[in-house]
């Protein structure tokens, strides 16, 4: 970020709605201007830039956090059985309660720090995770899931003879374009509320408080209403990227609360870049491309791609190459992760700029060898 | 009475299992400071030693079965049971005892090299990258065992011998009623002897006392010119072989599948946090008594009372002890107390 011009929030904004916006039309090329897939990456886009400002600016790992994703999913479904199919009180309540809930975890979790934080918030979403699946069966509906059915109440509705309705947002179908470029907006504002909080005072405390909570203490300053905050900021961001999903298929069951989707989500904020603005983004972009063009191959797919090669060796590749496909993908998913962690601990993001920074030093270096050169000749 | 027997029995072998993982998960973190989220993936690799010796054994051969005439049927019959007769058969029928002497090399190299090739990286990086490296590895040892035995469970049973109730009740003197199976009873006492054999050698061994020093203070111990290194990675190696007998005897219980290891690694972290951070005595401990609360906490009464809490209990008590007591039971002073 050495350009001046992207120091200012707004030129920032307006680069990256336009960016946002026209995804349909430049993501087409590479097969990803379709709008199911494209939802996905403004959810779960949301979804990492949440978990990114409490893991991220305050380096607390969250082992838990799919259990709001999971609250604002069945707060959605919920809204749309008993008020009104209407996407707008469903977002808004999903974001509310879940932020809720996160004030409650977070002030208990956050008594803690370190592995004692991951295990507690963990222990958490095991325990809403159990209680959906066994006890709370009349509220989430079990291993069926929340789904919507004929005869809901929809109070503010009226009442629709033929099929099931679909979300609308004051009319307007929610499937589709409607529904990216719904996500879209709520991506934008999102993205923006996080660049705020990045380049604000309180962004700053967060990352002192990353750096070094101990000092931060002895210099009189409260660290628990900081991380409290962060904490339920991310925690709403997980139940409105919960009710989104709930809003592009409504239905909602327990297994979006299971630790591995939590997982999921560490995951993508790790590949992007964990404490970057852009990274969490681009990781829940990435992950959820790659999984959709991945486990979608099989082998005869593959057997086409490198019909080039020789057959022989076309077997041995593609016998190799299927292990990592279709069911496979989580495979890759784990490698990838790995390699991440290991070599790259800044994600992609630090990525981006290692190559940038080598571009650049390739050039100054030809142009100070060359100033090398006529000092050596006087 | 009865009830309340059969309870604590029912948990010790389930705690049993809790306390072979949490040991070796403690003892990592003790040894080396690495949060390792790849040792439930130990446990699950172990516990396909077993599954995978019993098809060793089990290759067979297609052959005519003689005893259909009017058509030309075939079985399957193992190559042990064609080459010895009776005692092929008495062979498969033991795999499971037998998958044990194999499994302990095996998980004994897996571990030493996991050891070498990865954790050792990762001593000097922050404890969230150890926990998302060893979650990603966690990830790729399940998909490929996914990959070569399939997603569905896989039955290994018992030598038949042990295939069927203890009468408990009898030899306590309470009644015929209260009955045990028996491969249950092998597992608690086999965990015990496990547990046994690792307190023994990190006593009664200069290695261990090395170990021991180690976990104490590795700076000093190092100072003194001893190996440190080599020492711990032998730990991790014993580490993933205690994980892997708690797999391997587990399988008769549960037949296994490629995720069992990250179910029981939820549990036994926090088996191991409850009993304090690198406390051993403290994870055998918490092992048995949250296996014991568990099982407890399933019994129709109690459920009646409180819904759900069969499902929650363990969790509860672990959010319970960090809050209250965050150096769990047996922690020691300054060690992960924040």
């Amino acid at each position: 970020m050495s350009m001046p011009l992207l120091r200012n929030d707004w030129v920032v904004m307006a680069l990256f709605t336009a960016v946002v916006l026209s995804a349909p039309i430049w993501l087409s090329p590479v097969g990803a201007g379709y709008p199911d897939l494209l939802q996905k990456f403004a959810i779960f886009g949301i979804f990492a830039i949440g978990f990114n400002i409490l893991f991220g600016l305050t380096g607390y790992l969250s082992f838990g956090h799919a259990v709001f994703l999971g609250i604002g999913s069945y707060t959605a479904v919920w809204s749309f059985k008993l008020l009104t199919m209407n996407v707008i009180p469903a977002v808004v309540l999903a974001t509310l309660l879940a932020g809720v809930f996160a004030v409650v975890i977070g002030f208990l979790s956050l008594r803690r720090s370190g592995i004692y934080f991951s295990i507690l918030t963990l222990a958490f979403a095991q325990m809403s995770y159990n209680l959906a699946y066994s006890v709370l069966t009349p509220i989430t509906n079990g291993e069926t899931g929340l789904q919507l059915t004929m005869d809901d109440p929809r109070v503010f509705d009226s009442a629709t003879t033929e099929g099931l309705p679909s979300t609308t947002l004051f009319g307007m179908d929610m499937s589709g374009y409607p529904g990216f470029y719904f996500c879209a907006v709520l991506l934008i504002i999102a993205f923006f509320i996080s660049l705020r909080i990045f380049r604000s005072p309180f962004g700053l405390k967060l990352r002192a408080i990353k750096s070094n909570q101990t000092r931060m203490r002895y210099t009189g300053f409260n660290t628990k209403p900081y991380l409290l905050t962060a904490f339920v900021i991310s925690g709403m961001y997980a139940g409105l990227a919960g009710s989104l999903m709930a809003i592009t298929d409504p239905l909602a069951g327990a297994e979006r609360m299971q630790w591995t989707a939590s997982g999921e989500v560490v995951l993508m904020t790790i590949l992007g870049g964990a404490g970057t603005l852009l990274g969490p983004l681009l990781g829940s972009s990435i992950i959820k491309y790659f999984e959709n063009i991945f486990s979608a191959l099989n082998d005869g797919q593959l057997h086409e791609i490198f019909a080039f090669l020789p057959d022989w060796l076309e077997n041995i590749v593609v016998a190799i190459a299927g292990e990592f496909v279709g069911d496979g993908w989580h495979l890759t998913l784990g490698l990838l992760f790995m390699i991440v962690v290991i070599f790259l601990p800044g994600g992609v993001v630090e990525g981006i700029r290692r190559a940038s920074a080598f571009v650049r030093n390739m050039f100054n270096k030809s142009a100070t060898d060359e100033s090398e050169l006529s000092a050596e000749k006087e | 009475m009865d009830a309340i027997l059969l309870q604590i029995l029912n948990g010790l072998d389930k705690g049993g299992a809790y306390a072979l993982i949490a040991l070796g998960l403690t003892l990592v973190f003790g040894t080396l400071g690495v949060v390792n989220f790849a040792h439930g993936a130990l446990f699950m690799l172990g516990a396909f030693c077993a599954v995978t010796v019993q098809k060793i054994l089990t290759l067979s051969l297609k052959v005519k079965d003689e005893s259909i005439t009017f058509f030309d049927a075939y079985k399957e019959q193992p190559y042990l049971e064609l080459w010895f007769g009776d005692f092929g058969t008495k062979i498969i029928d033991w795999s499971v005892p037998i998958s044990i002497v194999i499994a302990i090399p095996i998980m004994l190299l897996i571990g030493l090299a996991m050891e070498r090739g990865l954790i050792r990286h990762f001593y000097k990086r922050p404890h969230a990258d150890q926990i998302l490296v060893t979650f990603g590895l966690a990830i790729v040892m399940q998909e490929i065992i996914k990959s070569f035995f399939g997603a569905n469970p896989i039955p290994t049973p018992a030598p038949e011998i042990v295939a069927g109730s203890a009468p408990i009740g009898v030899l306590l003197g309470l009644g015929e009623s209260v009955v045990y199976p028996w491969w249950r009873l092998i597992y608690l006492l086999f965990s015990g002897v496990v547990i046994f054999a690792v307190f023994a050698f990190l006593q009664f061994t200069t290695f261990g006392m090395v170990v021991r020093a180690g976990m104490h203070d590795r700076e000093t111990v190092g100072l003194l010119g001893i190996n440190v290194e080599r020492r711990f990675t032998i730990v991790f190696g014993i580490a993933a072989v205690v994980a892997g007998l708690a797999g391997v005897m587990y399988v008769p219980i549960l037949p296994p599948d490629y995720h069992m290891g990250m179910d029981f690694l939820v549990l036994s972290f926090v088996v191991v946090v409850v009993g304090g951070m690198g406390s051993l005595g403290g994870a055998v401990a918490a092992g048995f008594l949250l296996g014991i609360l568990q099982s407890f906490a399933s019994m129709n009464e109690i459920k009646d009372i409180i819904p759900g809490i069969d499902q929650i209990i363990i969790y509860l008590v672990a959010v319970v002890i960090i809050l209250v007591r965050p150096r769990g039971l047996m922690g020691r002073k300054g060690v992960m107390e924040d």
